[in-house]
């Protein structure tokens, strides 16, 4: 069974009016469990709007988009994935506890148990001393972990991440990285990453897709196959060969 | 302490200032008729304390019913037109219009639809006068939310009575409050001056144009220095209630300070 199964997807927003833009054009997909995927292309070939697709939020024009073998809009209803944006989209009112408990009130945990889980989920993001901070005292690396704590609380089988690290300064992006894959590895969560950042995508995927713009389609799949992480990975010729492969195929891509 | 630290800056300013109005006039207005000193408005409240303190009552209380009325119908409108597409596509552009009339205007009109001694009409007038400040940055607070947040929501199934619960109304907050603190001053003035057209006759606008069209400055002077401190008691309730409301907020402008 697929983590997530697209076949000829396309979106096109605003049909049959003068603002019609065609974002996306027959994606066909297939993910399995435990992979983690990037999805790189210059801006505009539609990546977060395949996101959202997968995500439900939005629902394609033509073409099939299913989750865990079910319909997306079903995954959706059922929790099956969680979800980190570019902004960490914490709430101001709730505190750091509230926030990562905030998608275990809407399930319906009892109170015992979300404490619990929102601890567990600090310590896996290392930022246990801060529980009962409110969001604006916190550095935008911080918030940003307290969104992807929030994400996986409830410990979806897909977790979708649309440029979470855009924001953040080289040191910080590079160290949340490796706290990405290193959550990544102890949960075996499949996650779709959305990033423009060539480095970023190698670093962190198991599969890079290789998207063109307007409309918005799959141009190739590169497969990275570096083993384990670490920081001598940042360094090693196999890394900056594939960082080449696709710098070269999203060449190709802009031409 | 932290607290009255942030009040000592004015409170000096302000004794400095009544000190210069008293030392001034002292100096140059020893008739007194243009502007009375502080002292003798303040003896003229002490001396007028029953009359005084009977028209802040009346008009106290048409300042704060109006505001409590305008408050809750301007927030049901706000709800409304964020909920529903034809609310918003009929109350907002009526609101707008509406809005454009001078609503202090209305006052002899209000006065000959609900008589001319009732406190009705003067209500009535703080009620318009506050409902739309609310109404439209309530609205604004409601609205203008950050689409991650929606999007979050929408991706854990959450109805849409918990994303206006959960992201929406806190979200509002900020913009309702800064509507309030306008609202209060608004409703001051406008219950005073609807005061002066109509309702009833005990009440402080009377008081002021009676006192000063009987060249009875100071008297006249002790009825607005009791609406200023209607109006300043409410704003302090107001900043009061807003921290209480949202204590988050006061820990965003400290780390404003800070930074």
């Amino acid at each position: 069974m697929n983590a997530i199964d697209i076949r000829g997807a396309t979106k096109v927003f605003n049909p049959g009016k003068s603002n019609q833009v065609e974002a996306l054009a027959e994606i066909d997909l297939a993910v399995e469990p435990g992979e983690f995927i990037t999805l790189i292309g210059p801006s505009g070939c539609g990546k977060s709007t395949l996101l959202r697709l997968i995500a439900s939020l939005i629902s394609p024009s033509t073409g099939t988009v299913q989750v865990n073998a079910k319909p997306a809009e079903q995954a959706r209803l059922d929790r099956d994935y969680g979800m980190a944006f570019q902004t960490a989209g914490l709430f101001d009112w709730r505190t750091v506890t509230k926030n990562i408990e905030l998608p275990l009130e809407l399930m319906g945990w009892s109170k015992g148990n979300r404490r619990r889980r929102a601890a567990e989920m600090l310590e896996l993001v290392k930022l246990s001393d801060f529980s009962k901070h409110h969001p604006s005292e916190l550095s935008g690396g911080m918030q940003q972990r307290v969104a992807i704590a929030r994400a996986l609380a409830f410990s979806p089988s897909l977790l979708l991440m649309d440029e979470p690290f855009g924001a953040l300064d080289e040191m910080t992006r590079e160290h949340m990285q490796d706290e990405l894959l290193r959550i990544w590895k102890e949960t075996g969560t499949t996650v779709v990453f959305v990033t423009h950042s060539i480095p970023e995508a190698v670093y962190l995927s198991t599969r890079v897709v290789v998207m063109s713009p307007r409309p918005g389609t799959i141009a190739s799949t590169i497969g990275v196959g570096l083993g384990d992480r670490s920081a001598a990975t940042r360094d090693d010729p196999a890394f900056f060969r594939k960082v080449t492969e696709v710098r070269t195929a999203l060449r190709k891509v802009e031409e | 302490m932290n607290a009255l630290k942030g009040f000592s800056a004015p409170i000096v300013a302000g004794v400095v200032l009544f000190g210069l109005w008293q030392g001034v006039l002292s100096l140059f207005n020893p008739d007194g008729f243009v502007l009375p000193a502080p002292s003798e408005i303040v003896g003229a409240l002490i001396d007028n304390w029953d009359e005084v303190y009977q028209g802040a009552r009346i008009t106290g209380f048409v300042v704060v019913s109006g505001l409590i009325a305008g408050i809750i119908l301007g927030i049901i409108a706000a709800l409304l037109v964020t909920r529903f597409r034809t609310a918003n596509e009929t109350i907002t552009p009526l609101a707008v219009a509406v809005n454009a009339i001078p609503i202090i205007a209305l006052a002899p009109i209000f006065n000959n639809w609900f008589g001319l001694t009732s406190p009705r009409s003067n209500q009535a007038i703080v009620v318009a006068l506050v409902f739309f400040p609310i109404f439209i940055n309530t609205t604004r607070g409601l609205t203008q939310v950050d689409r991650s947040q929606i999007e979050l929501m929408e991706s854990y199934a959450a109805s849409r009575s918990r994303i206006t619960r959960e992201v929406r109304i806190p979200n509002a907050m900020p913009f309702f409050f800064t509507a309030l603190k306008l609202s209060t001053s608004l409703a001051v003035i406008a219950a005073i001056v609807a005061e002066y057209f109509g309702g009833r006759q005990d009440a402080l606008g009377p008081m002021i144009t009676q006192s000063a069209g009987l060249t009875r400055y100071d008297e006249a002077w002790a009825a607005v220095l009791a609406g200023t401190l209607i109006g300043a008691v409410l704003y302090f309730a107001v900043l009061v209630l807003e921290r209480v409301a949202m204590p988050w907020n006061s820990l965003i402008r400290a780390q404003g300070d800070d930074q």
